[in-house]
């Protein structure tokens, strides 16, 4: 079972990476778009995976990410791919500062509270706050970015970038899932009070989740800006921070390849009932629903993690 | 001055529409624990339908005016209602045991179905309600000009919110669905037949906010088909306002944020009046986590 | 010298006295029981004690420090754990996994950590998962550690709840009923690991309605009624009270 999920998934990994051998610039750009997805779920899953809080915000810390990379860019002609501790730095400290009050809010509170946060950024941003991000039409002219002198432009450029960074991801959420920090937000879903009480610093956790997700969100953000070279609020709506919970609830929650799944979906499933035009988003939509009646725990549900054990007597066993 | 009670005025008619939707969320909230998200969507719904209704039957050249209006309104929440007992059927029953966020992903699917349906149906550019089924006078009240129009939707509102605060506080059923909100397994191994309770509030919360559409295109002439994202996402902000579950909260917290946007958009800034809203929201939530109304339950351990 | 001291404890819920200026010490290495009707306040006590709620006055000494302002995880980790009456696990996580969760506050490993993978981190997390797989042995559920935990029955939960607890090293271990739910079996069997917990020099506290258990494990017993103490004293003292005997037939509980 679990050797054969691997070929599977190396399988997938090779003919992903081939692809733009053999699709138009179109697919690539698709793809593209998949990727970011990607990892703004596996961003986001940490929060609602793992830790089970409901975020519908989560478009605000894209938002901070990319207009710090579009301000700083186009004002101080630093290049895009430099600015990403910075992207991150931003809107992790932005989700630290703003989430601290509310943290403690219950389920639905702290979800109508991000709902409320996305919002305020959004406005925030058409009405050109502090004067820096030129209100509704946004802010144009980001450069690409460029690795060794070579700039990053054609889809097929991209692609490597942003699945890079997708595999990145992977590795590091991967190792943050399947640790202390990875256990104790599990635990905090599970039951609040029984992990306060197992020495659980439940409210530092929640934070913590935020800080991380947020910040990864930011780089995202940069990558986003730069791929686009021109942003403005409307990239930020409620509805992205839909599609990204949608996401990782149709993939599997708190299950990587779930995630990736999630982002294929989302962003591929529209393009593929694009034959029938005004009709798609209906489609979609009953999809949805279909979806989560006859996969509940999603298309690709987590798995309980897998220790070695030391064992008294037989080699080693799993739990 | 003159100004100040204009705003008031603007502010508690759409407070008042606020509540009327935001009770659909609470109540769906109280006895099931969902968000309904595919609540705004009834609401445009409803706004449609009474269009279709208005522009297609003529009612007002038979029965005048004001029986026209309280026909099409019964129409239009009986209709609504209909698609409100559906949705539950189809898409929040065969998730009721499973994870909470499962069916919420299930509402939001909804709600993107019906706001495209809407949108394949009747198009997707705004549409106007005809002129002249409500006289657009205004009436003198202590020396202040305002709007008839606004009036009686605070009037209707408010005579629609007392109906359904009697018939939750008064009757069997009320009790029942009070009950059911409290605790659904012991309303049940009392006898309640939550499955029912469960019928009937989706029946009377989407009746109720497909009034509200109706009284949003009769305010302001024209509706157009994303409208319920929008004040689907103000009722919920304010049934989180007066504490989410609780039916009272759900009237004040409704009634206040309409009151707080128009006054904010009046004397703060235009540009900002959706934000004020949630800023607002949050602050209260600081101070109070479980809203103006809510009960502070404590876990028990 | 005690391991915990608890002075003049009062707590209101709205107009109920839930504790009533409630003061006892639990000697160092010895087995306590708090006792008394439903509703007698004996569970607000422990969630006094754990930070799970606050009181309205009083003092609560654990090693000599005043914990009354801690918040609970602190608390934990200054080597206090707890069992919930309502068994309160992480459901849908391995029974390894919810002994790990006790383990946390003796770990250090952050996420920056995680994500690097230090040698550190790694030998951390063996080492927890050693000193888990240890204790689910000593309580009786090593075969069981790759279940989940809500696949075990009644009894073996609360074990499991007790292996938690345990894996945070506690030096006083606070039981809320951990005999509820189970038959003769596996109380006799409780008996026995309650008392192998006491000889690892853990100091333990529980509430019990088994009154054959209260008698048979607890050198010293509280009584607790309407939220005040009655009584308190050896097994033989306790069961001869009059104050003792009119709260338990004087009312229709139990």
């Amino acid at each position: 079972m679990r050797d054969h999920s691997k070929i599977i998934y190396s399988t997938m990994t090779v003919l992903l990476a081939m692809s733009p051998l053999f699709l138009n610039k179109y697919w690539v750009d698709v793809l593209n778009n998949v990727g970011l997805y990607a990892i703004l779920g596996l961003s986001l899953n940490i929060i609602v995976g793992h830790a089970g809080l409901f975020n519908l915000g989560h478009a605000a810390f894209y938002a901070v990410g990319a207009y710090t990379a579009a301000i700083f860019n186009t004002r101080f002609n630093i290049p895009v791919l430099w600015l990403l501790p910075l992207c991150a730095l931003s809107a992790g400290l932005f989700a630290a500062i703003v989430m601290r009050p509310i943290i403690h809010l219950r389920g639905d509170y702290l979800c109508i509270v991000t709902i409320g946060l996305g919002e305020i950024v959004r406005i925030a941003l058409i009405n050109d706050i502090f004067g820096i991000t030129q209100g509704a039409n946004g802010i144009f002219g980001i450069d690409r970015p460029s690795i060794f002198g070579i700039s990053i432009r054609r889809p097929h450029e991209f692609f490597y970038l942003i699945w890079g960074f997708v595999a990145v991801s992977v590795f590091f959420f991967h190792r943050l899932e399947n640790s202390r920090f990875g256990r104790a937000l599990n635990y905090l879903r599970e039951d609040e009070v029984a992990a306060e009480g197992s020495g659980i610093n439940v409210a530092h956790y929640k934070l913590a989740c935020f800080v991380i997700g947020a910040a990864w969100a930011g780089m995202v953000g940069d990558i986003f800006a730069s791929k686009m070279t021109i942003i403005s609020p409307e990239s930020f709506s409620f509805w992205e921070s839909v599609l990204l919970f949608t996401l990782i609830l149709l993939g599997g929650s708190a299950s990587i390849p779930g995630v990736i799944l999630g982002a294929f979906l989302i962003v591929g499933l529209p393009e593929v009932f694009r034959g029938i035009a005004n009709a798609r988003m209906l489609i979609f939509g009953g999809a949805m629903i279909a979806m989560m009646i006859f996969r509940t725990e999603g298309i690709l549900p987590s798995r309980p993690r897998r220790y070695v054990l030391p064992d008294e007597s037989s080699g080693e066993s799993r739990a | 001055m003159e100004e100040f009670f204009q705003q008031l005025t603007n502010g508690l008619a759409v407070g008042a529409i606020y509540a009327l939707i935001a009770l659909g969320y609470t109540m769906v909230y109280g006895v099931l624990k969902l968000i309904n998200f595919a609540h705004g969507e009834l609401f445009t719904i409803g706004s449609y339908l009474g269009l279709t209704l208005l522009t297609s039957l003529g009612l007002s050249d038979v029965f005048g005016p004001v029986l026209a209006i309280l026909l099409l309104a019964a129409m239009v929440m009986g209709l609504v209602a209909v698609v409100g007992a559906l949705l539950e059927r189809t898409a929040y029953r065969p998730l009721r045991e499973s994870p909470r966020l499962s069916a919420v992903v299930s509402a939001l699917g909804a709600s993107i179905f019906f706001q495209n349906a809407v949108m394949l149906i009747y198009g997707a550019r705004l549409r106007v309600y005809p002129l002249g089924i409500l006289p657009r006078t205004a009436v003198n009240l202590f020396g202040i000009y305002l709007p008839l129009v606004k009036l009686l939707i605070l009037f209707a509102s408010v005579a629609i919110m007392t109906a359904l605060y009697l018939y939750i506080h008064k009757t069997r059923i009320g009790t029942a669905i009070r009950a059911a909100a409290i605790d659904q397994g012991a309303a049940r191994l009392m006898g309640i037949d939550v499955d029912r309770v469960i019928l009937i509030v989706f029946l009377i919360g989407p009746a109720l906010g497909g009034a509200a559409g109706l009284m949003v295109g009769l305010l302001y002439g024209q509706i157009n088909f994303t409208m319920g994202w929008v004040y689907g996402l103000k009722a919920f902000t304010a049934a989180i306002l007066g504490g989410i579950g609780n039916i009272p909260g759900a009237m004040v917290g409704g009634i206040l944020l309409g009151v707080i946007e128009a006054m904010g958009a009046a004397y703060i800034s235009i540009a900002w009046k959706d934000a004020i809203a949630f800023v607002v929201l949050i602050l209260i939530l600081i101070v109070r986590p479980t809203g103006l109304l809510g009960e502070r339950v404590a876990e028990k351990v | 010298m005690s391991m915990l001291c608890i002075k003049n404890l009062t707590k209101r819920f709205g107009g109920v006295m839930a504790v009533n200026d409630v003061s006892f010490e639990v000697p160092a290495g010895s087995i306590m029981g708090l006792i008394g009707p439903n509703g007698a306040g004996k569970t607000t006590v422990f969630n006094l004690i754990t930070g799970i709620c606050r009181p309205d006055q009083g003092e609560i000494i654990f090693d000599e420090k005043s914990i009354v302002n801690l918040l609970t995880h602190n608390i934990i980790s200054l080597g206090i754990a707890r069992t919930f009456q309502t068994i309160r696990l992480f459901q849908n996580l391995s029974v390894l996994e919810n002994v790990l969760a006790g383990r946390h506050s003796r770990m250090k490993s952050g996420s920056l950590r995680a994500m690097l993978r230090t040698p550190f981190q790694r030998g951390e997390e063996e080492a927890a998962i050693a000193k888990a797989v240890q204790t689910l042995n000593f309580v009786g559920l090593r075969r069981d550690a790759a279940q989940l935990a809500k696949n075990l029955s009644y009894g073996n939960q609360r074990l499991l709840e007790i292996a938690r607890a345990l894996a945070t090293e506690p030096r006083l271990l606070i039981l809320d009923e951990p005999a509820g739910g189970m038959n003769e079996q596996e109380t006799t069997n409780l008996i026995t690991l309650i008392r192998k917990i006491r000889d690892q020099r853990t100091t333990i506290l529980l509430i019990e309605h088994d009154m054959s258990l209260v008698m048979r494990v607890c050198e010293n017993i509280v009584v607790l009624d309407y939220g005040a103490k009655i009584s308190e004293g050896t097994a033989e003292t306790v069961k001869n009270d009059p104050l003792v005997i009119e709260a338990y037939l004087g009312t229709d509980e139990e």
